[in-house]
């Protein structure tokens, strides 16, 4: 058996606050964007993804990038923002969150992110934003050199970020911290607990209802190990977090979007407000509004296979004549969908629903079907 | 007690007369975690030692099995298709992949034995 192998790391990895918490629960680690991560605990990917549905899962997400843009005098920080993403961030009410990309000029993605209004009039001339762990060094570079004359990048690197998800999350997390209960989803709000300062949000990467909590990294474990002493909560590896999203239908940065591919093609054209579309006025609007007002060439779908065989990244995606039509950016078993789950990109005339395709797994077409994402019913929050 | 070798790849094999049964070592299975989907080969498949003739995937990742010695595949084990997850539960028993008739047993002296092997996959951790 030749199990595929993660490459030497050429530098030492970087240890997140909770390493040795990981290392006592007995996970299995592994490099990722240059941190020593858990892949698995115990549990295993299969069974943590299923308890993560079903009751309450905590993940270690301390490796991904958190930073506060502040903007110097005079400058409006959500104005200055737009001008990098063509997310409507203008209009982000204080404690409101909203999921956008850094574009290039030509439309691409330079990542994914979240950015947070501060709830504080004090802070109001802030943005919280929180990147991915293999982008945030190019991430920062980006929006300082962008940016640097209005506005001023610091890097929260002595925070950790913690993140409980599932049904039981909003039970689990408000024994401890009673305001959470009334957080509304893409809502976030900064409480002071114990003379900890937490950041805690109502999102994820699950699809199901969670909060992500950002913590002085000295406070980490203790808080760690409080929300893993319920009974709800399992501690859960990036194994699972990845069958988790992909389930949920959501984009993992480097595979289904890269500096490559504009939002439109990645169906993440819902994320680029309405006033922003009309106007532009950020990195690449013009490819991106040809693409809106015309369709894209591409498009990112959901793919599900017959049978029981997964089909990976890479794989070719093939029409009944056995013409490449796309590729598929990401693939698994998904553990609750009990069969094998896809996505990636098609020319745009193969994407409707519904459509039947073959994916090319080791030189065999399987039978596939495009269909509309998430793969499992999205159980996020309803904000009353 | 029949004869059972193990290869550096962590497949086993079991002779009984000319026929070897072939599966992964419980090793194997540890690392790879839940095990969704076994490829197997078809029967009739003649391979030669070393040759990829199975696929394992786990919700991770897809791993080939090698042949651990020459010959013709006799028969598979179907009942992994419903049920992969027998290769956790079993690896080395009903968890099994495949028979086939070994055409050359000198190959298995280039196999491991039970001690062997344990020994090997003590350094590997």
């Amino acid at each position: 058996m030749a199990a595929s192998r993660a490459p030497e790391p050429t530098e030492p990895l970087r240890q997140t606050p909770l390493h040795g918490l990981h290392l006592s629960l007995g996970a299995k680690m592994v490099p990722f964007a240059g941190y020593d991560m858990p892949v698995q605990y115990p549990l295993g990917i299969l069974k943590e993804h299923l308890h993560t549905r079903a009751a309450a899962g905590l993940f270690d997400v301390s490796h991904m990038g958190q930073a506060v843009l502040r903007a110097k005098p005079g400058i409006d920080i959500a104005e200055c923002f737009e001008q990098l993403v063509p997310g409507n961030i203008r209009d982000l009410k204080p404690g409101q969150m909203r999921y956008t990309t850094l574009l290039t000029g030509t439309g691409g993605i330079i990542d994914d992110l979240m950015v947070t209004r501060p709830v504080a009039p004090e802070h109001a001339d802030k943005l919280f934003l929180v990147v991915n762990a293999a982008r945030k060094a190019v991430d920062f570079a980006h929006i300082s050199a962008a940016l640097g004359d209005r506005a001023e990048l610091k890097p929260l690197d002595t925070r950790a970020l913690l993140a409980l998800q599932g049904p039981a999350a909003a039970e689990v997390l408000s024994a401890h911290i009673p305001q959470t209960e009334s957080l509304g989803f893409m809502q976030a709000q900064r409480i002071e607990i114990d003379g900890a300062d937490l950041i805690v949000s109502r999102c994820g990467y699950t699809g199901e209802d969670g909060f992500e909590i950002s913590i002085p990294a000295e406070y980490a474990a203790t808080w760690a190990e409080k929300l893993l002493a319920a009974h709800a909560v399992e501690a859960i590896g990036l194994g699972a977090r990845d069958s988790l999203r992909l389930e949920a239908g959501l984009c993992l940065y480097g595979h289904d979007i890269d500096e490559t591919t504009t939002p439109v093609e990645a169906a993440l054209g819902w994320s680029i407000g309405k006033r922003r579309r009309a106007e532009g006025g950020f990195p690449g609007a013009a490819i991106i509004q040809k693409q809106l007002a015309d369709g894209p060439s591409r498009l990112r779908v959901g793919l599900a296979l017959e049978g029981r065989a997964p089909a990976r990244e890479g794989a070719a995606i093939v029409d009944a004549a056995g013409q490449k039509i796309g590729q598929v950016t990401s693939g698994t078993f998904g553990p609750s969908v009990g069969g094998p789950v896809a996505m990636g990109y098609v020319d745009s005339a193969f994407a409707k629903p519904g459509r039947t395709l073959a994916i090319l797994v080791r030189g065999k077409a399987l039978a596939a079907k495009v269909v509309a994402m998430p793969f499992t019913e999205k159980h996020f929050h309803r904000n009353d | 007690m029949s004869d059972i070798r193990f290869t550096e790849e962590h497949e086993w094999i079991r002779l009984d007369g000319d026929v070897g049964t072939v599966g992964i070592t419980d090793y194997a299975q540890e690392q790879l975690g839940d095990i969704v989907f076994v490829e197997l080969p078809e029967q009739g498949k003649t391979v030669k030692q070393g040759d990829e003739i199975a696929v394992v995937e786990s919700v991770k990742a897809a791993s080939e099995i090698y042949a651990p010695v020459t010959g013709e595949v006799t028969d598979t084990n179907g009942a992994l298709e419903e049920a992969p997850e027998t290769v956790n539960a079993e690896a080395e028993d009903g968890g099994w992949f495949f028979r086939m008739r070994v055409t050359d047993p000198g190959e298995l002296s280039t196999l491991m034995d039970s001690d062997a092997y344990k020994s090997y996959i003590a350094e590997l951790d």
